[in-house]
């Protein structure tokens, strides 16, 4: 076993496949192993790079900064929650005003709502105010990257595939389409 | 020179490993005969592993040369550990001035995937190697300091000329995908000026030389992440500054108003985190050095990533 610890990768992942993850793991016992959300498209991710619209921005904490952002691509809405334990991501939305095109890196957070159902959200590692050729190229990058996904769902299913089969369904189809639909909306004239 | 515990242990299971199938005695029993030769009667490391494989492996008795023993021939650029024993296909590509006499020669071998550093002992009495001669070498083992690898050829080593003319690579990589994260350390740093010091202080303090002045530099530390891979990527001075438009007087005259050089880096995880990059550099341990970098700030093309998307 190699002791040097790995750095996660950042999944792309769109909106409205993201935000139905419900499901939570760890690969190993350890107290200090990364926590997993599993994706419907059957492969887990500790961390995301999502770049979209920031079309509202609150500071809904009451005696410390607790800021809620609302970023928007092109099949929904993530969520984000950055407070005084994200300082560098806390410092940068303090200053934005939606809307602004923003690339974020963070960590996938599933909750428990009120109503007992789940919520899934974004705690950041950093937020950067981008243009919208890098918002155009991230959507590329994500419609290309679910589409493989997809495709080795079917062609060649690993055990994380399985799962997501047990946890979201056996038919990926909605993704699929969902990621053609993105990428058309780049040509749609502005 | 001193030898540790650990490495008497580690070249004992290396011999053990290599003459498996002639030596009769076990690993303990390696390492106490190479630990009596060392510590004992103060031969140095080689001789004592020779004497070790003389005494225990009859057929090398009255050979000088080595064996036909087959290592794995591979390139240089998978060399990823030391005190492997490799086999290698190379081109000298430099020569260099041997520093002391204990070196016969001294200088790069490369091959299609980079270039690496090699010593050949004065003791070793090997055959010299011409500049831009191509050769196998045989038995040769692997070295490492701070995290630059090299070769050692050695009195085992066989050294065979070859026909053919071995193309060198520069060992260079390109890779594109988003900036996701600036590590602690970059922006505006000092480094320390003691001989040829170079490292970089942590709180005014290197960890060789102890509190210094030091002297500024510029580079950025970050994380390339495409997606499926991430790479750790370094910029030096030029290449910082040509992405941020941002040179070392400037950074210094920043962090002098604020009175706090954390505004560099600061300023430079705004302005770049989150955008896409295409970095060009050559691999050095777990880092990619770059060597040019540039914002892939071109718009993308929409029609041929769909036609891509829809045969997937």
């Amino acid at each position: 076993m190699s002791v040097s610890i790995s750095r996660e990768v950042a999944r792309r992942v769109f909106a409205s496949e993201f935000n139905i993850a419900t499901h939570t793991f760890k690969e190993s016992d350890d107290e200090r192993a990364p926590n997993y959300i599993l994706l419907p498209t059957g492969i887990h991710a500790n961390r995301v790079f999502i770049v979209g619209t920031l079309t509202q921005l609150d500071n809904i904490g009451n005696d410390s900064e607790w800021w809620h952002g609302r970023i928007s691509d092109p099949t929904g809405i993530f969520h984000i929650y950055s407070g005084q334990y994200q300082p560098n991501s806390t410092s940068v939305l303090r200053k934005l005003d939606p809307p602004a095109y923003v690339a974020v890196t963070g960590k996938p957070n599933i909750y428990s709502r009120d109503d007992e159902g789940l919520s899934i959200s974004i705690r950041p590692e950093s937020v950067t105010e981008v243009d919208s050729l890098t918002r155009d190229r991230w959507v590329a990058e994500t419609a290309i990257q679910t589409l493989e996904r997809i495709s080795s769902f079917k062609e060649n299913p690993t055990q994380y595939v399985e799962d997501a089969k047990k946890h979201y369904g056996e038919d990926p189809t909605i993704h699929h389409d969902t990621a053609l639909l993105a990428l058309e909306s780049l040509m749609e004239p502005l | 020179m001193v030898i540790n515990m650990i490495d008497l242990r580690k070249k004992a299971e290396e011999l053990h490993d290599r003459h498996s199938d002639t030596f009769q005695i076990e690993v303990d029993e390696i390492e106490s005969q190479l630990r009596t030769l060392v510590e004992g009667y103060s031969v140095p490391l080689e001789e004592a592993i020779r004497s070790v494989v003389n005494r225990n492996a009859p057929e090398y008795k009255s050979s000088t040369t080595a064996t036909d023993k087959s290592n794995s021939q591979i390139k240089i650029g998978d060399i990823n550990s030391s005190g492997q024993w490799i086999d290698l296909q190379i081109k000298i590509v430099d020569l260099w001035d041997p520093t002391s006499d204990s070196i016969d020669q001294v200088g790069l071998a490369g091959d299609e995937t980079g270039t690496i550093k090699f010593t050949k002992w004065s003791k070793s009495n090997l055959p010299t190697l011409e500049a831009n001669g191509n050769y196998l070498l045989k038995n040769v083992v692997t070295d490492e300091w701070g995290g630059r690898f090299s070769i050692k050829l050695n009195r085992t080593t066989i050294i065979e000329p070859l026909d053919q003319d071995i193309e060198i690579g520069d060992g260079s990589t390109s890779i594109e995908g988003a900036l996701v994260d600036i590590q602690s350390g970059s922006g505006l740093i000092k480094r320390c000026t003691v001989d040829s010091c170079t490292r970089v202080l942590q709180n005014g303090a290197c960890a060789e030389h102890g509190e210094v002045d030091g002297k500024y530099d510029l580079r950025l530390k970050g994380v390339i992440d495409d997606g499926i891979n991430v790479f750790e990527v370094i910029l030096n001075e030029q290449t910082t500054e040509f992405l941020t438009g941002i040179n070392l007087s400037d950074a210094e005259a920043m962090a002098t108003e604020a009175v706090d050089t954390g505004v560099v880096l600061t300023k430079m995880r705004n302005m770049l985190l989150g955008k896409y990059y295409k970095i060009q550099g050559s691999k050095f341990s777990r880092y990619l050095i770059a060597n040019e970098a540039q914002l892939l700030s071109d718009p993308i093309d929409t029609d041929s990533i769909l036609i891509q998307a829809r045969s997937i």
